[in-house]
């Protein structure tokens, strides 16, 4: 089972969540980072690193003696990747999705393979957990093609070696957040009784209800702003899982860079509940299907 | 003209609040929201729409089942995995689609259609702290740059047409493609941090961003006394690398009391929080350059 851990507004919660339910799992477990632009997970996991790969994506290089600047590539690509200038064919690889169009395309055959850095993938274990996580390198725009090849990792990690998976995904409700959430059996939104957070939950139901997966919600902060959310939910179905008060305690325990399933008995009960209830919703006891 | 963008890395820390307690405080400016995924600026500052244009962004393929001859092609070159077969019939997921047109170009049966991909609407709107530009991604949309450019062109007209002085931007958590664009252009960025290892690792990254796209910044230490260690840590930090603190901010109640009445927490606690956030304002007023205290 893949469970993804999501939210349409940041600082919500998600992290805390993935990283307490990774805690108490009682089964095997992976537990992946996908927020790839600021990841987090690890700061609680504290995994011990056994392995990483930098992650590329390919992008064309130019034969010049080749190239008689046709203009087939910088007519097709769609990224205004390529170029054509005076004499020169220009290529920007940071404009580049690595689609490999223009190197299909060639007439000339004047453009190959080459490739730019995204980021890198690293993995590793953290006690009992197998913990997985992207890093995108800084300066660097796109984040989908760095989240499919950490994705593929998670594929090959658990086909040889078969766990559950807990995604820490990262938030906002457009490509990067639905690229997360698009593998996975179970969607968990975490979300705080807030206006903001009420405004950018209702923006993630809108966002993940098409992809037809049982949804439920976790109430970070319980007890904070108001409660329009639990009348929502209600009205729309959607099982809230567990509800996590707001506590003082917790926001320091997490400062401190803790598992708050760790840090307190009480803690420990409601994620060990929260478990429970996504694995009884990936089961479709109670499932939100849009 | 100064355009300030609010960033943080990462999401939850305080931004929307801030800019919402400097929307309120500023004078003679413009007010941008470039969080367009999940933006939450409106909820305080109420914007009456003046205009709305809609937001395309690229293309989608979708296949054309009378044309279709089933040869596979598509589903073979395409490098994002968005062609799959049900039944026999060849279709395009377009959450997968990245809209590169290769299936189109090379489909031998020209059964693969390449419409605009209508992603969201910009709005220019007035708010009881002045003009204010935004936009609505449509859920699920991609969540592209181009919108956040667009958004940035748009304030800079309307700050260049109403004779304002200042832009003030609130930005997106992340350090990818949204957030790049929101600080091309940007004179200054702001970011709001907390005392907590996920609060000081992202805004390292972010203070990597901006040193890579050379913009000068400042930071705020918001609910800094929720760990007064970790704060000490992310100052430090911050001196280390030159960068300025334009204030820590304590974690207070008003914050969130404010956002529930639909204010912001300057109007809302005055006095108190607000007193704090005023400070703070006159230092980041400073650090841009801009001759406007309170």
């Amino acid at each position: 089972m893949i469970v993804a851990v999501a939210s349409g507004k940041g600082g919500t919660g998600k992290t805390t969540v993935s990283a307490s339910l990774a805690s108490v799992w009682d089964k095997g477990v992976t537990a992946v980072d996908l927020d790839v632009e600021e990841p987090n997970l690890h700061l609680f996991l504290k995994p011990e690193i056994s392995g990483s790969a930098p992650a590329n994506l390919e992008t064309p290089v130019a034969d010049e003696s080749l190239c008689n600047l046709c203009r087939a590539c910088s007519h097709f690509c769609q990224y205004k990747a390529i170029t054509v200038m005076g004499k020169i064919l220009m290529i920007f690889p940071e404009m580049c999705h690595g689609c490999g169009g223009c190197i299909a395309g060639c007439p000339q055959k004047a453009l190959s393979a080459g490739s730019r850095e995204l980021g890198e993938i690293l993995w590793g274990k953290s006690g009992k957990i197998d913990f997985l996580m992207g890093r995108l390198r800084v300066g660097e725009a796109m984040s989908p093609p760095l989240m499919r090849l950490v994705k593929s990792r998670l594929s090959e990690m658990i086909t040889v070696h078969p766990t559950d998976a807990i995604i820490d995904c990262p938030p906002g409700v457009s490509c990067p957040a639905i690229n997360s959430v698009m593998d996975a059996d179970v969607i968990v939104l975490v979300t705080e009784p807030t206006p903001f957070g009420f405004y950018d939950f209702k923006l993630a139901i809108e966002a993940f209800a098409p992809l037809e997966k049982p949804m439920g919600a976790v109430i970070n902060r319980a007890g904070v702003g108001e409660n329009s959310v639990y009348g929502f939910c209600a009205e729309k179905g959607i099982p809230i899982l567990a509800e996590i008060p707001y506590d003082r305690a917790v926001a320091e325990a997490y400062s401190k860079g803790l598992v708050v399933a760790e840090a307190s008995e009480r803690m420990k009960t409601t994620f060990l509940g929260l478990a429970e209830k996504i694995r009884g919703l990936a089961g479709g006891k109670g499932a939100f299907r849009a | 003209m100064p355009e300030i963008v609010i960033l943080s890395g990462k999401g939850g820390t305080g931004k929307t609040s801030l800019t919402a307690a400097f929307a309120h405080l500023a004078k003679n400016k413009v007010l941008c929201d470039l969080d367009v995924d999940a933006p939450d600026l409106h909820l305080i500052l109420k914007p009456e729409n003046l205009e709305t244009g809609e937001f395309f962004s690229g293309n989608e393929a979708i296949i054309n089942q009378n044309l279709c001859t089933g040869c596979g092609i598509c589903r073979d070159m395409c490098r994002y995995g968005a062609v799959s077969v049900t039944n026999g019939v060849f279709g395009i997921n377009p959450i997968k689609c990245e809209g590169c047109k290769v299936c189109v170009h090379f489909c031998p049966a020209g059964a693969v259609d390449f419409p605009q991909r209508h992603c969201g609407q910009w709005r220019v709107s007035e708010t009881r702290f002045g003009a204010m530009v935004h936009a609505q991604l449509f859920p699920g949309s991609e969540n592209s740059g181009k919108l956040v450019t667009l958004l940035k062109r748009k304030s800079k007209e309307l700050a260049k047409a109403k004779g304002r002085e200042l832009i003030i931007c609130d930005g997106a958590p992340g350090i990818g493609c949204p957030v790049i664009s929101s600080l091309s252009g940007a004179n200054l960025a702001v970011a709001v941090t907390e005392p907590t290892p996920s609060g000081r690792h992202d805004l390292l990254r972010v203070m990597d961003l901006c040193r890579h796209f050379r913009l000068p910044m400042g930071v705020i230490v918001n609910k800094w006394d929720i760990n007064g260690e970790e704060t000490a840590l992310v100052e430090d930090l911050c001196a280390a690398r030159g960068v300025r603190i334009l204030g820590r901010l304590p974690h207070d109640p008003a914050v969130t009391g404010a956002m529930v009445q639909g204010l912001a927490v300057t109007e809302f606690d005055p006095a108190g929080f607000g007193r704090l956030v005023k400070d703070v304002f006159n230092e980041v007023m400073d650090l841009a350059g801009v001759k406007q205290s309170v």
